[in-house]
Parts: structure tokens; sequence; C-alpha cells
């Protein structure tokens, strides 16, 4: 079987810095794959070298076998991969519904097809009809992260990328969010979901990669990996863990 | 009356200001691009439009008619070979570029059209007025509001209704997150460069009808759109032609105290703005 997603040799750089060093990853369809990380592993880095925000070669990231590496983030969207972009970059000044409507009405010019509709994300999120008229920046942490997941939703992805969509929010509100994914998936999206906290990158993926400075240390199935196998990935091998 | 008179007269003056500060509002207000050579193209507009009427012998509405179109194409390829080059977070390679454009500009059309002032012929129509409960109104600067206030009208509704509309807003609040949601950030601003420099088509054809234009006279449309503009606030289309009309009328009432003044009194209003509402009458703070 074939990835829809997957990673050759990745590397990428910020002028002189490099911050991926060679990351190989794959994913299949229907899967949820986590990705987890200290700070500067480069899981960020990574999941933006993907969407074409940084330049790579050409055969560095594959979709369906087709090498797809540096090409630009619009037509990467339009070929079935969304990003929830981490500090969930809302088109301040909109509101919910435009917010949304933005990413309808680009799937549709695209022609894409993916069976996300604004009835069926109100299903998901009901708090976003009721806030439909509302201005994004006056929402909360948790609402605005909703409306994030809502717009890459909307441009019918196949491969959905999260980048840290617990950051900064309420234990409460995370496993509402969190709540959600599995539906998401239930709709035949592919996930890489990037996140902090071990313990919920594991119950919510099947299969998890850990990265640390910019390599793949570890990776194995989410339910099979030990936390001391974790702790030795997550910050390497000389680490004691405790 | 006389009083009266002044703000009827700054209210039509405000008309023609407007069409100058739509295609600003858009372009600095909405895509935060400074387009320094915004007041040249208009000249230019303007200086191409006589030009093509003295050769063809066309009316007003023929000019307009073949201008506005010019002036899209204009405005595309003006983003496409030059701002998209400089669009970013950072306004300051958009301001030398367009700089640099306006002074290219300026040179180029002293050297076609000469230092001359010259105006389009209207068939009479510069000359026509209509009497309103007393008060004389030129017919040309009536119709100057008229189409004033319907491209405001227009633009407002396309920026809040449409599809292109929602994509420009959105690649003007974060462009990166709006290449995210599918849209090609370099294409949509393409097009609303195409709109801000086609309204000036409009501009350049009444400018030319109601006085004369010469190639140096680009700086100062530019200074009244971008107070216009911040004096409505940015973002804000209807903002920026109320800021026209507060422009216009207190140039008009300045006129009335000393003829002299008028000019400087715009500039001051701009600046007791600027003071005490620096995000503009409808900015959002």
């Amino acid at each position: 079987m074939t990835a829809v997603l997957s990673t050759h040799g990745l590397v990428a750089r910020y002028g002189d810095f490099q911050a991926l060093y060679g990351v190989d990853t794959e994913l299949h369809a229907g899967e949820a794959v986590a990705l987890i990380g200290a700070n500067g592993a480069g899981k960020s880095t990574f999941l933006r070298s993907i969407m074409g925000l940084l330049p790579i070669a050409r055969d560095m990231v594959r979709l369906d076998g087709e090498p797809v590496g540096g090409t630009a983030t619009n037509r990467m969207v339009q070929k079935g991969v969304a990003i929830v972009p981490e500090g969930r970059r809302l088109f301040t000044g909109m509101s919910v519904e435009d917010n949304l409507r933005v990413a309808i009405d680009q799937a549709g010019r695209a022609g894409a097809k993916g069976g996300w509709t604004l009835d069926r994300l109100h299903r998901l999120f009901p708090i976003l009809k009721e806030k439909a008229r509302t201005p994004v920046q006056s929402l909360s942490g948790g609402q605005q992260q909703m409306v994030s997941i809502g717009r890459a939703l909307l441009c019918q992805p196949r491969v959905l990328l999260c980048d840290e969509i617990s950051l900064g929010l309420a234990p409460k509100v995370i496993r509402e969010i969190y709540a959600a994914l599995p539906e998401i998936r239930a709709a035949g999206t592919a996930m890489i979901v990037v996140e902090q906290d071990v313990g919920l990158a594991q119950s919510a993926s099947d299969r998890l990669y850990c990265m640390l400075e910019g390599r793949v240390t570890l990776t194995g199935k989410s339910v099979e990996v030990t936390r001391e196998q974790i702790g030795q990935a997550y910050f390497g091998a000389g680490h004691a863990v405790v | 009356m006389q009083w009266f008179d002044a703000l009827v007269q700054g209210i039509l003056l405000g008309g023609m200001y407007a069409q100058y500060a739509l295609g600003m509002a858009l372009m600095f207000g909405v895509m935060r691009i400074v387009n320094i050579s915004h007041g040249d193209l208009v000249i230019l507009l303007s200086l191409i439009g006589i030009s093509m009427a003295t050769a063809w012998g066309l009316g007003p509405l023929p000019v307009l008619l073949i201008l506005v179109p010019l002036a899209v194409l204009m405005g595309w390829l003006l983003q496409k070979t030059v701002l998209n080059r400089v669009v970013g977070s950072d306004p300051l390679p958009s301001l030398i570029a367009t700089f640099g454009l306006s002074v290219a500009l300026q040179n180029l059309m002293l050297q076609i059209w000469s230092a001359n002032s010259r105006s389009l012929p209207g068939g009479g129509l510069e000359s026509r007025s209509i009497e309103i409960g007393g008060i004389y109104i030129g017919l040309l600067p009536v119709i100057v509001l008229a189409v004033a206030t319907g491209l405001t009208a227009g633009l407002a509704l396309m920026l809040k209704r449409t599809r292109f509309g929602r994509a420009l807003r959105a690649a003007s609040a974060d462009v990166e997150a709006a290449s995210m949601t599918g849209i090609n950030p370099r294409a949509v601003y393409a097009l609303a460069s195409a709109v801000a420099v086609g309204i000036l088509g409009f501009a350049a054809v009444f400018q030319a009808l109601r006085s004369t234009v010469a190639p140096a006279d680009g700086p100062a449309q530019l200074i009244y759109a971008f107070e216009a503009v911040i004096i409505g606030g940015m973002g804000s289309v209807w903002g920026a032609f109320i800021g026209s009309m507060v422009l216009g009328i207190s140039q008009a009432i300045g006129f009335r105290i000393d003829p002299g003044f008028g000019v400087l009194a715009g500039h001051i209003v701009f600046l007791i703005v600027l003071a005490t509402r620096p995000q503009g009458l409808f900015g959002k703070a």
C-alpha cells in the first residue's frame, strides 16, 4: 500500500540554519500519526515544508507517490493537503462565517469534494453557528481554534496537518477539541498531529514519530511505545529518565 | 446662505477626491501597499485621454470607455511586474518601488506632453448648471459625485459579499494563512490593483474635464487621496468616501474665509483628525 503522504530525506533550512536533517515519514489513508518532540525539534518546520512554505527539493515530499515538494501553498491545498497552523492564524477583522467562507470559496473554485459543509461543521462545533456573525478576534482561544480547524476542513483535505492545536488552551477545551478528531478521521481524512503533550498525542494517534533536533529519533505504534523509549527519543540518548 | 453654498460646493469637491481616494482605500487601506505613483497614474491616464480626444475627436464618454479598461490593465501590470515582487508585511519596499515609478512617470510625461496644462474638452458639459433651491450647481460636479457614490457602493459591496472580496480581505489580514486556505495571494492582489487603478480611470476623465492637468500635478492628488483614506479610517471604503467629503468641505469653507486658505484648511483638518482620532473616523482602533 502506498502512502498518501510521505517525506524522503526532507531537509529544510532557514537561511544558514538547518532545521531538518533528512526526515523520512509516511502517512497512510485514514491514518492518524502524531509528531512529538520538544520546542525547536523541527515539528512546525516539518509541517511548513510540506505546505510549501519553505523551499525544498521536489522529491522530498510525495503525495500519492507524486513528487510535490516545494509546490506553492495554495496549490498544495488544492491537491488536498490542509493545515491548522500554529497560533490559529485566523483572518482578523472578519466574522466567523466569513473566515469559513473563504475556505468554501476556494474549495468550490478548485472543484474539491470532501463532504465537509457548513452544516456538518456546525454539528461538530455547535458554537460556531451561534457565533457566526462574531468577529473572530472576540472569540475565546478554544473557539478560535475551532474556527481554524473548521477552515482547514472546509478546504476538503485528504490530509490534515494539525500544528499544536492544544497550545494555550484550558484542559477542558483541549478535551473538547480532541473529541472532534475521531469524527474527522471517520470522514476518511488522514492526519498528522503535532503535539507537545505526549499522552494526548499517543491517545489520538495510530502511530507516532518523535523528533529531536531535526531528526526522527523514534517511531512506532502509539500503544506500543513505552514512556522510557519516548523519554530517550524526546530528550536524547544521554538523558537520564527519572 | 454663503456657508450653505460652501457646504454644497465642498461635498461636490469631495466627490472628486473620493474618486482618487477609492483606489487608495483599496491599495493602502486594505492591501497595505503604499503606492506613491497613485497621483501620477491619474495624470498619466488623463493625458492619454486628452491626447485620444484631440487626435480622434472623441467626447468624454468614449474616452471614459477606453480609459477605464486601459487603467485596469495598467493596474494589473503594475502589480504583476512591480508590486508582487515587493509585497509583504514591510511597507517600505513598495513605498520605495512606487516612489521610483512616480519620478520616472513624471519625467516620462514631461517628455511626451511637455509641462503645459491641458484639459479634456467636455462639449459644453463642464459649463452647464442646474438650479436647486436658489443655488446653482454645476452639472459636472453632480455627475462626479454620483459616479463617486456609485463606485464606493460597488466597491464596498464587492469587498463584503463576493468571493474575490473575501479572498482579498483574507490575504490582507494574513497572507500566509490565506495561501493555506487555497488563495493565490498574488493573483488576488493583481486583480485588486487592477480594480484600484481602474477606478483611477474614472478619476482621470473627470479631473481632466473639471480642471487642467500637467505632468507635475500627481503628488497633490496623492496627498488628497492619502488624507481622505486616513481621515476616514484604514480599511473602510465608505470611510474613505466620508474622508473625501470632510476634506472637500474643509477646503470649500477655507476658500470662503480666504481664497489662499482653502488647501491649507484641508490639511489642518487632516492634522486635527490625525491628532485626536488617529484610527480615523470609521477605523477600528
